[in-house]
């Protein structure tokens, strides 16, 4: 919403400067997005005359000048170069120190040729004014001299813009502006000066409501008027001026009189050429099939859902939206018929979205225009179109009634301190709101309070104090320290989020670094990855690469390795942890902390080096990070199963799925399966691990946060190696597995240190060699003890995975 | 010259001339081993007189003891020697690079770093974190929320939808955390005292807008809280956070569906080219909005506006992160690019916490 000083000033009795209504309106809810002042950068420039321009001595097409600048001092010598520099002339003079807008030069004293010069007179095109550069600017004579040339040029209006809060349909118009400033104490609120017009004839024109009753709603009121014997020409300049200020182009007096007062009053207006009309103007729903060409040059289909104006002959309009070309007035216009009716809001709201629409007219009736103010704009308008294009108006003529509801909200004055803080006088909560146009009831501290009709936001008690507060002002409310619960703060993380918060810190601290990326993907992408169920498909995404919920972090981040890649940063080692989805239900969203690298990003660190060279990611390193994650989460890894039944998406023989059991899986590690790689279209190897936080069991609840008694062994632990011959295809874990339950209380720790295949060895088998560490509980072991344990380790394995002792 | 002297003479030469601690050795055992030289002119004593073996004995003893303690020296010596030797030899060129570990490779991002620092002061303040899903209902995202039927938010081309269900529902990306201010009133008795960060969604993207940001919410809902405890929580909040010892705020009534009063509030700053100063300066910053929950939607949990009564405020999380820690551009948040994520992202153990500044 824009608006003048000038213009505000027509309701506002007030000595307020413009910092002072621009720093008022922002403090009570009208934010200034802008002030324009156009006279701002000409300020400085004043009138003055020539006195005398004699040839410059030294120069052909320079004068030198002596300049009246009005300030009653000596004349001032300028140098120029003006072909029509002459004695005489009465122009525009900048003095040294000026800031010339069309050079962006600050003025100086200078001197040109041996002659100082101290101002200059200046051409349309150093003021900005024009292109014209041929000559300094030439001023009628009686042009008074030493005056400001802005104040000459009349540009002293500034034009202020607010943002207006969709609450706010009654600040659409500069009266309501001026009636919160006024209740803010920046002045007094002009009376209104609309009078009823008394009409010299029955309105010719007949108007009607035709809408079922189920929507009726649509338009509850439609009123006109005819001017008849008018002359409809373009507008005089001060309306004229108004317009262009608030960025509005003039059309014709008829036309600029509805813009003009749908900014005084927030009441948008339409005008027709009644000569253009046939039978009774009418507002009823559209119907399929109708259109019209709008004055916005542009044919509009409109349907059943849709507000239209028309007469016996089709669709004129659209009501509250735009109206059409076909019965729009003219230059040739002599009988004018003024419209002036209420539209829903949220009907408009629609067929303005459906149509994109945006006119001033939608912008005010889809906030909701001042029911009560239908008859008094047609008043306002009518009075107008007599002034400025003369003419006879009839009587007015109205169908339905408008919806003015009677809202009365009983209001204890106490709310205002229960929910601001603010504690204020009861006669200064009656000002406030009286000075806003509320009517005041009651006596004491219970008052009731008559709403507005230009203020259908305000519905309750909160609503009531919003109005105290922000008048009065919210820096008087003092900040109050909000009372503490307890002396020292409980524990304020969910067992989910310390999880969450670790997680980042413990995967950064395996040298890989958080990214965050989507939480949609491409369907391509969401597919790979065991996603793109339709539940989880946006109806409408951004672009086809955000379509699907992400069902894994995996792809996000592989997608980021591959861009980071093509800047040549191939070794990288990322992680996120954030949320996935395997259904739309809250209960099927999880946390996932996942760590890919790619290249040689290992945690030894990446790429060559003098120390050795770090080599290719490998599934373990997967399984490391996998693994670090878990033990700092708390989980006690020994617990976990690995087994090779990892998704689809990796290295079938590269891979692993991380288990309590075939029904609690809590993640997967490995390599990406190459063809998925393939698919993604980056290059490996690239291997992922992805623990899904929800899945680690949480450890029960113990009753003390003491720890059992350490049982440290005073005596010396014995190892033992032994390598085993098995097949190939026999797991570590099923040694370790035999090894570590062989006897119970005295295997301390069993080590894979060895795995060997070749010639040796023979086709089909590998060696495994282990060392295991025997810890003695109660006395030193004796070599026959270490024999029988050794014994029964070898005994264990064999049994378990057919092992032989390697001879 | 006696005996000896000579034969003390010549050990201690042969002592200083062992070259090394082997040498040194067969020198002692030459002199002092059971048939050492020095040894077997003990063993001459038993045959003598007792006078004589008193003056001899002394003799030999004192010689035994001077050659004793100068193999002793010089067998420090030659280890002395041999250590510099070895030293010498073990000598490396320390110049050279070595791996930088994980915790120096390692990074937090911003975003998890500012939930962090915001999560230690409002927990100092008493807050607990709450959270909500991101895939919301119609009802817990806008009409809960005192949106009313027709607003324009609730349109395909502000809000992701997801496809209508058979019943003609249909889910949604929640557009801010103020779901789970609902989520959180219907689940737990007041006194309620919340921060929600999260991620959000809206149907926008150009060079100041992502289509998924991140916001953080706070929610206190008791019996007696009121905009000038909303203040106060503020003000401390932004001085906290931005870890500046005042800061101007400036509280401008403004319009949201689910609060009323409603107000946005600028923090004072200055602004010098791009960089923005939080605490200083005359110029102002819109950096969040706030207000008292709308009776509305405390009704809509339950509860009795009449009764219970409170507030709520939200920010943009990537929007407070840059304007601390200085990045130009949001889009560049979400596009993981290692250089920018080592450039402006937090080593592992930076821990936010009020200790030593969120920052020290």
């Amino acid at each position: 919403m824009k608006f003048t000083l000038s213009w505000l000033k027509d309701h506002l009795d007030t000595e307020a400067s413009l910092n002072d209504v621009v720093e008022a309106l922002t403090m009570i809810g009208l934010e200034v997005e802008g002030v324009s002042d156009p006279s701002a950068a000409i300020k400085p420039f004043t009138i003055a005359r020539v006195l005398t321009a004699d040839k410059h001595p030294n120069a052909d097409k320079l004068r030198v000048l002596t300049v009246d600048d009005g300030r009653g001092g000596e004349p001032v010598q300028v140098v120029c170069g003006a072909p029509n520099a002459r004695a005489g002339l009465v122009g525009v003079f900048a003095a040294p120190g000026t800031h010339i807008p069309g050079t962006g030069i600050d003025l100086a004293v200078g001197t040109i040729r041996g002659f100082e010069s101290r101002g200059m007179m200046c051409s349309e095109r150093e003021l900005l004014m024009s292109e014209a550069h041929d000559g300094i600017i030439e001023l009628p004579a009686d042009a008074p001299v030493g005056t400001s040339f802005a104040d000459y040029l009349g540009l002293g209006d500034p034009v202020i813009e607010i943002a207006i809060t969709p609450n706010r349909p009654d600040c659409l118009g500069v009266r309501g502006i001026a009636r919160d400033l006024a209740a803010r104490g920046l002045g007094r609120l002009k009376p209104d000066t609309v009078e009823m017009v008394r009409g010299a004839y029955p309105c010719p024109v007949p108007v009607a409501l035709r809408f079922p009753e189920t929507a009726e709603n649509a338009c509850p009121v439609f009123a006109g008027r005819l001017v008849r014997g008018v002359r409809n020409g373009p507008s005089p300049k001060w309306l004229q001026d108004r317009l262009k200020a608030v960025g509005l182009r003039p059309i014709s007096a008829l036309v600029d009189i509805t813009n003009y007062v749908s900014y005084d009053r927030g009441r948008p207006l339409h005008v027709y050429d009644a000569a253009r009309l046939t039978g009774t103007v009418h507002a009823r729903l559209g119907r399929a099939g109708e259109s019209f060409l709008a004055l916005d040059g542009k044919t509009y289909a409109v349907d059943e859902t849709m507000t239209v104006i028309a007469d016996d002959a089709g669709v004129l309009g659209l009501g509250g939206i735009i109206g059409g070309e076909a019965s729009g007035s003219t230059e040739a216009t002599t009988d004018v018929f003024i419209e002036s009716a209420y539209f829903d809001p949220n009907r408009t709201a629609r067929t303005g979205r459906k149509l994109g629409i945006n006119s001033d007219a939608r912008y005010r009736f889809e906030r909701g225009v001042d029911p009560a103010f239908v008859l008094a704009g047609l008043e306002l308008a009518t009075m107008m179109v007599i002034e400025l294009c003369g003419g006879e108006p009839s009587e007015a003529v109205m169908a339905g009634q408008p919806p003015v509801v009677v809202k009365v909200v009983d209001f204890p004055v106490s709310e205002v301190k229960r929910l601001s803080g603010l504690d204020l006088p009861i006669a200064e909560v009656r000002a406030v709101l009286e000075a806003l146009g509320f009517g005041v009831a009651g006596f004491g501290h219970d008052l009731a309070v008559t709403v507005p009709s230009w203020r259908p936001d305000i519905e309750g008690k909160a609503d009531l104090v919003e109005e105290v507060v922000r008048i009065i002002g919210l820096d008087a409310v003092r900040s109050t320290p909000l009372p503490r619960l307890a002396s020292v703060s409980a524990k304020v993380l969910t067992p989910i989020q310390i999880r969450t918060r670790r997680a980042k810190r413990v995967l950064a601290a395996e040298g890989l670094v958080e990214a965050v990326t989507w939480s949609f993907v491409s369907e391509a992408q969401a597919t790979l990855f065991g996603g793109g169920a339709p539940a989880l498909k946006l109806a409408n995404p951004i672009s086809a690469d955000m379509s699907d919920m992400r069902p894994s972090l995996i792809p996000g981040l592989v997608a980021a390795a591959r861009r980071n890649a093509d800047r040549g940063f191939g070794d990288l080692a990322l992680f996120e942890v954030g949320q996935i989805f395997a259904g739309d239900r809250p209960e099927d969203q999880s946390t996932a902390a996942t760590a890919i690298r790619r290249g040689t990003a290992r945690l030894i660190g990446s790429g060559r080096h003098w120390s050795g060279a770090s080599g290719p990611v490998t599934v373990y390193d997967a399984k490391a990070d996998a693994f670090a994650l878990l033990d700092a989460l708390g989980f006690d890894v020994s617990k976990a199963q690995v087994v090779r039944t990892a998704p689809s998406w990796f290295h079938p023989g590269r891979s692993g799925t991380i288990q309590l059991g075939p029904q609690t899986v809590i993640g997967h590690f490995g390599e990406l399966h190459p063809a998925v790689l393939e698919a993604l279209d980056v290059a490996g190897p690239i291997v992922a691990a992805e623990i899904i936080l929800e899945k680690i069991p949480q450890p029960k609840a113990k009753a003390s946060k003491a720890k059992p008694v350490l049982a440290a062994s005073d005596l010396m632990p014995v190892r033992r190696d032994f390598a085993f011959i098995v097949a190939d295809d026999v797991e570590a874990a099923r040694i370790l597995k035999a090894a570590e339950g062989a006897r119970k209380g005295l295997v301390g720790g069993v080590q894979v240190f060895d795995v060997f295949r070749g010639e040796h060895v023979g086709e089909g088998r590998k060696s495994v060699a282990i060392e295991v560490t025997l810890v003695p509980s109660e006395k030193t072991l004796t070599e026959e003890e270490i024999e029988a344990a050794s014994q029964a380790i070898v005994a264990a394995v064999s049994k378990a995975t057919g092992a032989t002792l390697r001879g | 010259m006696s005996d000896l002297a000579s034969l003390e003479t010549e050990i201690l030469a042969a002592v200083d001339g062992a070259a090394d601690e082997a040498a040194l050795e067969g020198v002692r055992v030459a002199a002092l081993g059971k048939k050492g030289s020095i040894s077997e002119l003990l063993k001459t004593l038993g045959a003598m007189s007792p006078d004589e073996r008193r003056t001899r004995g002394a003799a030999i003893n004192e010689a035994k003891d001077r050659v004793a303690a100068a193999i002793a020296d010089r067998r420090g010596v030659l280890r002395r020697a041999a250590i510099e030797a070895r030293l010498s030899r073990e000598t490396v060129d320390v110049t050279l690079p070595v791996r930088p570990g994980p915790l120096s490779e390692g990074r937090i991002h911003p975003i998890s770093q500012v939930i962090d620092e915001i999560t230690a002061i409002f927990a100092d303040m008493g807050f607990s974190v709450a959270e909500g899903p991101d895939i919301e209902t119609d009802h817990y995202n806008f009409t809960a929320l005192n949106f009313p039927a027709d607003h324009p938010a609730r349109e395909m081309h502000d809000t992701f939808f997801f496809n209508p269900k058979e019943d003609g529902s249909r889910l949604l990306l929640r557009t801010h955390t103020s779901p789970v201010q609902i989520r959180t009133m219907i689940s737990q008795p007041p006194p309620i005292r919340v921060v929600i960060p999260g991620r959000t969604y809206r149907c926008d993207s150009d060079a100041t807008h992502t289509p998924m940001f991140h916001q953080v919410e706070g929610l206190v809902i008791d019996r007696s809280s009121h905009f000038g405890h909303l203040k106060w929580i503020l003000e401390e909040f932004l001085k906290a956070f931005f870890e500046v010892d005042h800061v101007k705020t400036r509280f401008r009534p403004s319009f949201f569906p689910f609060t009323e009063p409603s107000m946005e509030v600028d923090v004072g700053c200055r602004r010098s080219g791009s960089e923005i100063r939080i605490g200083e300066g005359d110029d102002w910053l819109e950096i969040l909005g706030c207000g008292m929950v709308h009776p509305n939607v405390i009704r809509n949990c339950g509860l009795d506006p009449d009764e219970v009564q409170g507030f709520a405020w939200g920010m943009g999380i990537d929007r407070i992160a840059m304007l601390k820690y200085g990045m130009p551009d949001l889009r560049a948040f979400f596009d993981a690019d290692v250089r920018w994520l080592k450039h402006y992202g937090f080593r592992p153990l930076d821990l936010p916490n009020l200790l030593g500044g969120l920052t020290s």
